[in-house]
């Protein structure tokens, strides 16, 4: 007898899998998921743009032997000594505590080696990174765990930190379990407990206050220092012309794929605004006020190879900063950790308990066991190498759009594949002369 | 003694002379005239230096401050030394919004009233108001002690760590976490040292000790409608 044709089990679009595991494991514990990372979700990115290269209208650089300088000054506006940096591309601000002691050191070898900045992170400075960091800028955040006026003048650079990409408006959250004496020293806190950094600073609020801060930090450090505001991607031309009005000397902008170090999952997927979809009102807040390259706007969130990069700088960006892929190229989720990847219930590419203080790669702990797996030598190798292709890449994408500096790259080199990164982006949706919102159409 | 008039001398003028003479080790004692609400007066020093500010001052008056004292005759305004270091700053009016912020140590006499988030985020200063401390006073306070010879605002110490916090007067509300502790002779202790080094008029006995519970420091659901 025949058997009764039936159609494949179909699963729901609305109900996931991921869904439905993120219901169970809500059901089965009372907590909110924490992890680290940026937003998972696909996002308009510039994945979703295309350099058109030269043609008849444009000439190219011929590759290997045309010049396409790649370096950047960045503080200009009121600082007695800007930073001044081989290549566009920054490391941005992680903390010691959410990561090792070596993998700090790495970031700084690497960097130096590349000749570019690295920057601390929430719980103070620690002397591997400055020891490690030819420039190293120093985050102010609104804890100031391990503040401290002494490293706010050993440092090349002061950033204020307003909020970061992954978060806007959310505080940090370092778990007890990687809270080693050294951490909680650091941090004026007892060993093992939650350390919760404040999501807005305790002695201003708002532009005018934060003016006043600006001028205090200034006053301490001779008004040697670039002061950076870093604002998570919220509203990008509104942030940045207040930034520009507190009195910054360059504007660090993070937008929605930028990582944390441990945060609610809602917060990271559902707050803020894809990196894309920043880069161009913070350009047109400066260029309204007059200011674009002489206050030096920093894109994150995101940037994963030398075409990125490029697109970035074509849309306006002075440099970029990077921060989870520099724990990849350090040696974060490799595969080769697979089997104990695969212990804590995950696989390589997908870990993301960075908070936990387990990772196999001894990058984001403080288990000595762990940590001692990370050769900062090496690592800063491999992150040398790693930013020295993401410049190579840039200046081959430049030079191929006839440009002999990366930051001579301009919107107009640039299509989109699609509507909304057309819109995001203002650019022309590629076979077109058109964008959602373009003056005219 | 040197004279700085702010009616003629810029504040950069002002603070790089101070901070200069700071880091000789050796400086005879300042006056600071005419500070006319100025900000940041005699912020980042960074060594053994009397400052006299003979008037009120503007926002993060000595700011950041190490090993210097720095006495105000007048009232300060909001984040007065604050994530001081070391030290000792004296406020003979009121102090506005955040006094001592952040401050990991020294010792900062407020004789008048402090506003509200007077201590926020403490990490070791000492502070003594000799008046009232406004709402959200010692918000997230990790260490050292708060001593109040007046009354406390609303929510006092929430979310509060390890710094301990004394008040003579009423308290409106305790915040998140807080509570009343006992009073032991080693507080007894600490508290007359403060109170002598302040030069404040009043007896140990008469205060009430504040601290954590400690029931927030690892997160637990079953707390959650404390936050």
């Amino acid at each position: 007898m025949d058997k009764t044709p039936q159609t494949d089990p179909r699963q729901s679009w609305t109900f996931s899998k991921e869904t439905n595991s993120e219901i169970r494991r809500a059901a089965a514990t009372g907590i909110y998921d924490i992890r680290g990372g940026g937003a998972k979700r696909r996002v308009p990115h510039f994945d979703d743009l295309l350099f058109l290269g030269a043609s008849i209208s444009r000439y190219p650089l011929e590759g290997y032997r045309e010049k396409c300088g790649t370096d950047v000054v960045l503080g200009t506006r009121f600082a007695k000594k800007p930073i001044e940096l081989k290549i566009p591309i920054t490391i941005a601000g992680m903390s010691f505590g959410s990561l090792s002691a070596n993998a700090k050191e790495a970031l700084g070898r690497g960097a130096t080696m590349a000749g570019t900045s690295t920057t601390t992170g929430d719980g103070g400075m620690t002397e591997e990174e400055r020891g490690h960091s030819e420039k190293l800028v120093y985050q102010y955040l609104p804890s100031r765990y391990g503040m401290n006026p002494d490293d706010l003048r050993r440092a090349d650079a002061i950033e204020v930190v307003v909020g970061q990409g992954a978060k806007p408006g959310g505080g940090g959250m370092l778990l007890g379990q990687k809270i080693t004496e050294r951490v909680a020293g650091m941090r004026d806190l007892p060993v093992g407990i939650d350390q919760r950094s404040a999501c807005r600073h305790p002695d201003w609020t708002g532009p005018d206050d934060l003016e006043i801060k600006i001028l205090e930090l200034r006053e301490i450090t001779n008004w040697e220092k670039p002061i950076y505001i870093k604002v998570g991607g919220a509203r990008p031309y509104y942030d940045t012309a207040l930034a520009v009005k507190a009195g910054a000397d360059v504007i660090v902008l993070d937008g929605m794929q930028g990582g944390t170090a441990a945060t609610q999952d809602v917060f990271i997927e559902h707050v803020g605004q894809p990196t894309l979809a920043c880069i161009r009102p913070a350009v047109q807040a400066l260029q309204d006020l007059g200011l674009h390259r002489e206050v030096q706007l920093v894109v994150s969130g995101g940037i994963r190879t030398g075409a990125d990069v490029a697109k970035a700088l074509a849309l306006g960006a002075d440099a970029v900063s990077i921060g989870t892929a520099a724990l990849v190229a350090l040696g974060d989720n490799d595969p080769k950790w697979e089997t104990e990847y695969n212990k804590l219930g995950t696989t390589a590419g997908a870990y993301d308990d960075w908070h936990e203080g387990r990772d196999p790669a001894g990058i984001t702990t403080q288990d000595p066991e762990l940590m001692a797996r990370l050769d900062p030598e090496a690592a800063g190798r491999r992150l040398r190498n790693y930013l020295n292709v993401m410049t190579l890449e840039a200046q081959t994408l430049a030079r191929a759009c006839g440009k002999s500096h990366v930051h001579n790259l301009e919107p107009e080199d640039l299509c989109a594949l699609t509507m909304e990164a057309a819109a995001m982006a203002q650019v022309p949706l590629a076979g077109t002369n058109w964008w959602p919102g373009k003056p005219g159409f | 003694m040197p004279t700085l008039d702010m009616s003629q001398v810029e504040l950069r003028e002002v603070n790089q002379t101070l901070q200069g003479a700071a880091g000789t080790q050796t400086a005879e004692p300042y006056d600071i005239i005419n500070p006319r609400g100025s900000h940041a007066v005699a912020c980042g020093l960074n060594g053994p230096l009397t400052v006299t500010v003979k008037g009120s001052t503007g926002y993060y008056c000595a700011g950041m401050n190490k090993d210097a004292t720095v006495h105000v005759e007048g009232s300060a305004g909001p984040g007065v030394a604050e994530n001081m270091m070391s030290g000792t700053v004296v406020i003979d009016g009121d102090a506005s919004q955040y006094a001592g912020a952040t401050g990991h140590g020294g010792l900062l006499v407020i004789k008048g009233n402090a506003s509200s988030r007077c201590g926020i985020s403490m990490k070791g200063i000492d502070i003594v108001v000799h008046g009232n401390i406004g709402h959200m006073s010692a918000f997230m306070a990790q260490k050292g002690n708060l001593v109040v010879l007046g009354d406390a605002g609303e929510a006092l110490g929430d979310s509060l760590y390890e710094a301990r916090l004394f008040v003579r007067g009423s308290v409106k509300s305790l915040g998140a976490d807080c509570i009343e502790k006992e009073m032991r002779p080693e507080h007894l202790e600490i508290l007359a040292d403060l109170l002598e080094k302040a030069g404040a008029d009043a007896k140990p006995e008469e205060f009430k000790r504040y601290g954590s519970a400690r029931k927030l420091y690892n997160f637990n659901i079953d707390h959650a409608d404390e936050y």
